[in-house]
Protein backbone atom coordinates (compact mmCIF):
# COMPACT_ATOMS: atom_id res chain seq x y z
CA UNK A 1 0.00 0.00 0.00
CA UNK A 2 1.40 3.38 -0.97
CA UNK A 3 -1.22 5.41 0.79
CA UNK A 4 0.58 6.65 3.85
CA UNK A 5 -0.50 10.22 3.23
CA UNK A 6 -4.15 9.32 2.76
CA UNK A 7 -4.22 6.33 5.05
CA UNK A 8 -6.78 7.75 7.43
CA UNK A 9 -9.38 8.13 4.70
CA UNK A 10 -8.85 4.71 3.17
CA UNK A 11 -11.23 1.90 3.96
CA UNK A 12 -9.10 -0.80 5.54
CA UNK A 13 -9.39 -4.50 6.20
CA UNK A 14 -9.45 -3.79 9.95
CA UNK A 15 -13.23 -3.37 9.74
CA UNK A 16 -13.44 -7.07 8.88
CA UNK A 17 -12.58 -7.98 12.46
CA UNK A 18 -15.83 -6.46 13.70
CA UNK A 19 -17.75 -8.29 10.96
CA UNK A 20 -16.09 -11.57 11.94
CA UNK A 21 -16.93 -11.12 15.62
CA UNK A 22 -20.55 -10.38 14.76
CA UNK A 23 -20.77 -13.49 12.54
CA UNK A 24 -19.24 -15.70 15.21
CA UNK A 25 -21.95 -14.64 17.64
CA UNK A 26 -24.83 -15.11 15.22
CA UNK A 27 -24.25 -18.75 14.35
CA UNK A 28 -25.88 -19.28 11.01
CA UNK A 29 -24.51 -22.50 9.64
CA UNK A 30 -25.37 -23.29 6.05
CA UNK A 31 -27.53 -26.37 6.08
CA UNK A 32 -26.61 -29.00 3.55
CA UNK A 33 -29.56 -31.16 4.48
CA UNK A 34 -32.35 -32.69 2.46
CA UNK A 35 -34.15 -29.36 1.93
CA UNK A 36 -31.26 -27.80 0.04
CA UNK A 37 -32.15 -25.76 -3.06
CA UNK A 38 -29.51 -25.03 -5.69
CA UNK A 39 -29.68 -21.95 -7.91
CA UNK A 40 -27.28 -22.26 -10.83
CA UNK A 41 -26.52 -19.25 -13.04
CA UNK A 42 -24.93 -19.68 -16.49
CA UNK A 43 -21.72 -17.65 -16.50
CA UNK A 44 -20.11 -18.39 -19.85
CA UNK A 45 -19.40 -15.61 -22.38
CA UNK A 46 -22.97 -15.80 -23.67
CA UNK A 47 -24.47 -15.48 -20.18
CA UNK A 48 -22.18 -12.66 -19.08
CA UNK A 49 -22.77 -10.69 -22.29
CA UNK A 50 -26.54 -11.08 -21.83
CA UNK A 51 -26.50 -9.80 -18.24
CA UNK A 52 -25.80 -12.75 -15.93
CA UNK A 53 -23.67 -10.75 -13.46
CA UNK A 54 -26.52 -8.64 -11.99
CA UNK A 55 -28.73 -11.75 -11.98
CA UNK A 56 -26.22 -13.78 -9.97
CA UNK A 57 -25.56 -10.91 -7.56
CA UNK A 58 -29.32 -10.35 -7.30
CA UNK A 59 -29.85 -13.95 -6.14
CA UNK A 60 -26.93 -13.75 -3.69
CA UNK A 61 -28.31 -10.48 -2.21
CA UNK A 62 -31.94 -11.60 -2.05
CA UNK A 63 -31.08 -14.97 -0.49
CA UNK A 64 -28.89 -13.21 2.09
CA UNK A 65 -31.55 -10.58 2.84
CA UNK A 66 -34.12 -13.28 3.56
CA UNK A 67 -31.64 -15.46 5.45
CA UNK A 68 -32.41 -18.53 3.31
CA UNK A 69 -29.74 -20.84 4.70
CA UNK A 70 -31.02 -23.79 2.62
CA UNK A 71 -30.30 -22.05 -0.71
CA UNK A 72 -26.92 -22.25 -2.48
CA UNK A 73 -26.22 -19.88 -5.38
CA UNK A 74 -23.60 -21.17 -7.77
CA UNK A 75 -22.44 -20.86 -11.38
CA UNK A 76 -22.02 -23.05 -14.42
CA UNK A 77 -20.70 -22.69 -17.96
CA UNK A 78 -22.59 -22.60 -21.23
CA UNK A 79 -25.71 -24.74 -21.27
CA UNK A 80 -25.99 -24.51 -25.06
CA UNK A 81 -29.07 -22.27 -25.22
CA UNK A 82 -27.17 -19.01 -25.67
CA UNK A 83 -30.09 -17.12 -27.21
CA UNK A 84 -32.08 -17.55 -23.98
CA UNK A 85 -29.38 -16.25 -21.61
CA UNK A 86 -29.20 -15.24 -18.85
CA UNK A 87 -30.35 -18.73 -17.85
CA UNK A 88 -30.91 -19.81 -14.26
CA UNK A 89 -31.58 -23.40 -13.25
CA UNK A 90 -33.25 -24.13 -9.92
CA UNK A 91 -32.80 -27.61 -8.46
CA UNK A 92 -35.26 -28.38 -5.66
CA UNK A 93 -35.02 -31.27 -3.15
CA UNK A 94 -37.79 -33.24 -4.90
CA UNK A 95 -35.39 -33.70 -7.82
CA UNK A 96 -37.01 -31.25 -10.23
CA UNK A 97 -35.09 -28.80 -12.34
CA UNK A 98 -36.71 -25.55 -13.42
CA UNK A 99 -35.05 -23.54 -16.20
CA UNK A 100 -35.65 -19.79 -16.15
CA UNK A 101 -34.67 -17.91 -19.30
CA UNK A 102 -33.91 -14.30 -20.23
CA UNK A 103 -33.55 -13.49 -16.56
CA UNK A 104 -33.06 -9.97 -15.26
CA UNK A 105 -32.24 -8.55 -11.84
CA UNK A 106 -35.88 -7.39 -11.64
CA UNK A 107 -37.22 -10.94 -12.10
CA UNK A 108 -34.99 -12.32 -9.35
CA UNK A 109 -37.08 -11.11 -6.39
CA UNK A 110 -40.19 -12.88 -7.71
CA UNK A 111 -38.35 -16.17 -8.31
CA UNK A 112 -36.94 -16.00 -4.78
CA UNK A 113 -40.24 -15.21 -3.05
CA UNK A 114 -42.54 -17.41 -5.16
CA UNK A 115 -40.30 -20.35 -5.96
CA UNK A 116 -37.49 -20.57 -3.41
CA UNK A 117 -39.58 -19.53 -0.41
CA UNK A 118 -43.11 -20.69 -1.29
CA UNK A 119 -42.41 -23.52 -3.73
CA UNK A 120 -44.42 -22.11 -6.63
CA UNK A 121 -42.61 -22.09 -9.97
CA UNK A 122 -42.88 -18.73 -11.79
CA UNK A 123 -44.17 -20.26 -15.01
CA UNK A 124 -44.09 -17.07 -17.06
CA UNK A 125 -40.27 -16.90 -16.76
CA UNK A 126 -39.54 -20.54 -17.57
CA UNK A 127 -38.26 -21.97 -20.82
CA UNK A 128 -41.57 -23.80 -21.17
CA UNK A 129 -43.45 -20.50 -21.43
CA UNK A 130 -41.59 -19.52 -24.62
CA UNK A 131 -43.92 -21.38 -26.96
CA UNK A 132 -47.03 -19.78 -25.45
CA UNK B 1 -19.65 -7.83 -27.38
CA UNK B 2 -19.53 -6.91 -23.72
CA UNK B 3 -20.80 -3.52 -22.58
CA UNK B 4 -17.95 -2.83 -20.21
CA UNK B 5 -14.42 -4.15 -19.67
CA UNK B 6 -15.30 -5.45 -16.19
CA UNK B 7 -17.53 -8.01 -17.93
CA UNK B 8 -14.66 -9.09 -20.21
CA UNK B 9 -12.53 -9.51 -17.10
CA UNK B 10 -15.24 -11.60 -15.43
CA UNK B 11 -15.41 -13.74 -18.57
CA UNK B 12 -11.64 -14.24 -18.88
CA UNK B 13 -11.44 -15.17 -15.18
CA UNK B 14 -13.94 -17.97 -15.90
CA UNK B 15 -11.24 -19.56 -18.06
CA UNK B 16 -8.87 -19.49 -15.06
CA UNK B 17 -11.55 -21.13 -12.91
CA UNK B 18 -12.09 -23.83 -15.54
CA UNK B 19 -8.31 -24.35 -15.63
CA UNK B 20 -8.52 -25.20 -11.90
CA UNK B 21 -6.51 -22.22 -10.69
CA UNK B 22 -6.61 -21.60 -6.95
CA UNK B 23 -5.04 -18.14 -7.19
CA UNK B 24 -6.20 -15.55 -9.70
CA UNK B 25 -4.63 -12.10 -9.90
CA UNK B 26 -6.46 -9.29 -11.63
CA UNK B 27 -4.59 -6.05 -12.08
CA UNK B 28 -5.69 -2.81 -13.68
CA UNK B 29 -3.18 -0.05 -14.00
CA UNK B 30 -3.57 3.30 -15.72
CA UNK B 31 -0.59 5.35 -16.78
CA UNK B 32 -1.80 8.96 -17.09
CA UNK B 33 1.47 10.17 -18.59
CA UNK B 34 1.49 7.69 -21.43
CA UNK B 35 -2.33 7.61 -21.65
CA UNK B 36 -2.36 3.83 -21.43
CA UNK B 37 -4.10 1.21 -19.34
CA UNK B 38 -2.95 -2.32 -18.71
CA UNK B 39 -5.23 -5.14 -17.62
CA UNK B 40 -3.56 -8.34 -16.45
CA UNK B 41 -5.32 -11.58 -15.50
CA UNK B 42 -2.88 -14.12 -14.16
CA UNK B 43 -3.66 -17.59 -12.85
CA UNK B 44 -1.88 -20.69 -11.58
CA UNK B 45 -4.16 -23.08 -13.47
CA UNK B 46 -3.17 -25.97 -15.67
CA UNK B 47 -1.96 -23.75 -18.52
CA UNK B 48 -1.98 -24.29 -22.26
CA UNK B 49 0.41 -25.59 -24.88
CA UNK B 50 1.95 -23.20 -27.41
CA UNK B 51 -0.44 -24.54 -30.00
CA UNK B 52 -3.48 -23.94 -27.76
CA UNK B 53 -2.35 -20.38 -27.04
CA UNK B 54 -2.17 -19.67 -30.75
CA UNK B 55 -5.59 -21.15 -31.35
CA UNK B 56 -7.33 -19.54 -28.38
CA UNK B 57 -7.40 -16.12 -30.07
CA UNK B 58 -9.41 -17.67 -32.85
CA UNK B 59 -13.20 -17.53 -32.27
CA UNK B 60 -13.57 -21.02 -33.69
CA UNK B 61 -11.52 -22.55 -30.89
CA UNK B 62 -13.13 -23.53 -27.62
CA UNK B 63 -12.78 -26.22 -24.97
CA UNK B 64 -16.53 -26.22 -24.52
CA UNK B 65 -18.57 -29.05 -25.92
CA UNK B 66 -21.98 -27.36 -26.03
CA UNK B 67 -21.13 -25.20 -29.01
CA UNK B 68 -18.25 -24.70 -31.39
CA UNK B 69 -17.49 -21.00 -30.93
CA UNK B 70 -15.39 -19.44 -28.15
CA UNK B 71 -15.73 -15.69 -28.07
CA UNK B 72 -14.32 -14.77 -24.66
CA UNK B 73 -10.68 -14.24 -25.63
CA UNK B 74 -11.45 -12.74 -29.09
CA UNK B 75 -13.84 -10.19 -27.46
CA UNK B 76 -11.22 -9.17 -24.92
CA UNK B 77 -8.51 -8.96 -27.57
CA UNK B 78 -10.75 -6.82 -29.76
CA UNK B 79 -11.55 -4.46 -26.87
CA UNK B 80 -7.84 -3.65 -26.60
CA UNK B 81 -6.87 -3.63 -30.27
CA UNK B 82 -9.68 -1.31 -31.31
CA UNK B 83 -8.15 1.39 -29.10
CA UNK B 84 -4.75 0.97 -30.73
CA UNK B 85 -3.58 -1.18 -27.83
CA UNK B 86 -2.41 -4.75 -27.88
CA UNK B 87 -3.05 -8.17 -26.46
CA UNK B 88 -0.89 -11.03 -25.35
CA UNK B 89 -1.23 -14.45 -23.73
CA UNK B 90 1.59 -16.26 -21.96
CA UNK B 91 1.00 -19.77 -20.78
CA UNK B 92 2.89 -22.75 -19.52
CA UNK B 93 1.53 -26.22 -18.81
CA UNK B 94 1.10 -26.84 -15.05
CA UNK B 95 2.31 -23.31 -14.25
CA UNK B 96 -0.50 -21.06 -15.36
CA UNK B 97 -1.69 -18.46 -17.84
CA UNK B 98 -1.26 -14.69 -18.00
CA UNK B 99 -3.47 -12.57 -20.22
CA UNK B 100 -2.36 -8.97 -20.81
CA UNK B 101 -4.40 -6.34 -22.63
CA UNK B 102 -3.23 -2.76 -23.09
CA UNK B 103 -5.42 0.16 -24.09
CA UNK B 104 -5.00 3.71 -25.32
CA UNK B 105 -6.89 5.82 -22.75
CA UNK B 106 -7.41 8.70 -25.19
CA UNK B 107 -9.03 6.56 -27.90
CA UNK B 108 -12.69 7.12 -28.67
CA UNK B 109 -13.36 3.37 -28.91
CA UNK B 110 -12.19 2.67 -25.36
CA UNK B 111 -15.03 0.94 -23.51
CA UNK B 112 -15.73 2.00 -19.93
CA UNK B 113 -14.07 -0.11 -17.27
CA UNK B 114 -17.44 -0.49 -15.55
CA UNK B 115 -18.31 -2.05 -12.23
CA UNK B 116 -15.21 -3.95 -11.10
CA UNK B 117 -16.57 -4.24 -7.55
CA UNK B 118 -19.48 -6.31 -8.91
CA UNK B 119 -17.14 -8.45 -10.98
CA UNK B 120 -14.97 -9.24 -7.94
CA UNK B 121 -17.98 -9.92 -5.69
CA UNK B 122 -19.43 -12.25 -8.33
CA UNK B 123 -16.15 -14.17 -8.61
CA UNK B 124 -15.63 -14.46 -4.86
CA UNK B 125 -19.26 -15.32 -4.04
CA UNK B 126 -19.40 -18.45 -6.19
CA UNK B 127 -15.73 -19.50 -5.90
CA UNK B 128 -15.06 -19.47 -2.15
CA UNK B 129 -12.17 -21.92 -2.51
CA UNK B 130 -10.22 -19.75 -4.94
CA UNK B 131 -8.08 -16.82 -3.81
CA UNK B 132 -8.25 -13.55 -5.71
CA UNK B 133 -5.91 -10.58 -5.67
CA UNK B 134 -7.40 -7.47 -7.19
CA UNK B 135 -5.18 -4.43 -7.73
CA UNK B 136 -6.25 -1.09 -9.15
CA UNK B 137 -3.89 1.80 -9.64
CA UNK B 138 -3.26 5.06 -11.42
CA UNK B 139 0.37 6.09 -11.72
CA UNK B 140 2.03 5.72 -8.32
CA UNK B 141 -1.19 5.20 -6.35
CA UNK B 142 -2.85 1.85 -5.98
CA UNK B 143 -4.74 -0.43 -3.67
CA UNK B 144 -5.18 -4.19 -3.49
CA UNK B 145 -7.72 -6.60 -2.16
CA UNK B 146 -6.21 -9.99 -1.37
CA UNK B 147 -8.68 -12.66 -0.23
CA UNK B 148 -5.78 -14.49 1.47
CA UNK B 149 -5.49 -11.52 3.86
CA UNK B 150 -9.27 -11.48 4.26
CA UNK B 151 -9.21 -15.17 5.20
CA UNK B 152 -6.58 -14.61 7.89
CA UNK B 153 -8.78 -12.01 9.56
CA UNK B 154 -11.93 -14.12 9.21
CA UNK B 155 -10.39 -17.06 11.13
CA UNK B 156 -12.34 -19.72 9.25
CA UNK B 157 -15.60 -17.85 8.64
CA UNK B 158 -16.50 -18.17 4.95
CA UNK B 159 -15.14 -15.49 2.65
CA UNK B 160 -18.42 -15.51 0.70
CA UNK B 161 -20.76 -14.89 3.62
CA UNK B 162 -23.08 -11.94 2.91
CA UNK B 163 -21.59 -9.36 5.30
CA UNK B 164 -18.08 -10.11 4.00
CA UNK B 165 -19.20 -9.75 0.38
CA UNK B 166 -20.83 -6.40 1.21
CA UNK B 167 -17.62 -5.28 2.87
CA UNK B 168 -15.52 -6.32 -0.15
CA UNK B 169 -17.85 -4.44 -2.50
CA UNK B 170 -17.60 -1.25 -0.42
CA UNK B 171 -13.86 -1.71 0.04
CA UNK B 172 -13.29 -1.83 -3.72
CA UNK B 173 -15.74 0.99 -4.49
CA UNK B 174 -14.36 3.38 -1.87
CA UNK B 175 -10.70 2.70 -2.58
CA UNK B 176 -11.27 3.00 -6.33
CA UNK B 177 -12.85 6.38 -5.72
CA UNK B 178 -9.89 7.43 -3.58
CA UNK B 179 -7.39 6.41 -6.25
CA UNK B 180 -9.42 8.19 -8.95
CA UNK B 181 -9.60 11.40 -6.94
CA UNK B 182 -5.94 11.69 -6.05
Amino acid sequence: MRFERWCCKMKSLAELKAIRDKMQNAVNVRESGADNIRVVVGMATCGIAAGARPVLNGFTDEVAKRGLSNVTVTQTGCIGLCQYEPIVEVFTPDGTKTTYVKMTAEKVAKVVSDHLVNGNVVNEYTIGSLGN
Amino acid sequence: MMQELSLNILDIAQNSIKAEADLIKIEIHKNPIEHTMRIVIEDNGRGMTKEQVERVENPFFTTRTTRKVGLGVPFFKMSAEMTGGNFHIDSEIDVGTTVVATYRLDHIDLMPLGDMASTMVTLISVNPDIDFIYTYGIGENQFSLDTREVRVILEGMPVNSPPVLSFIKEFIEENTKQVNEI
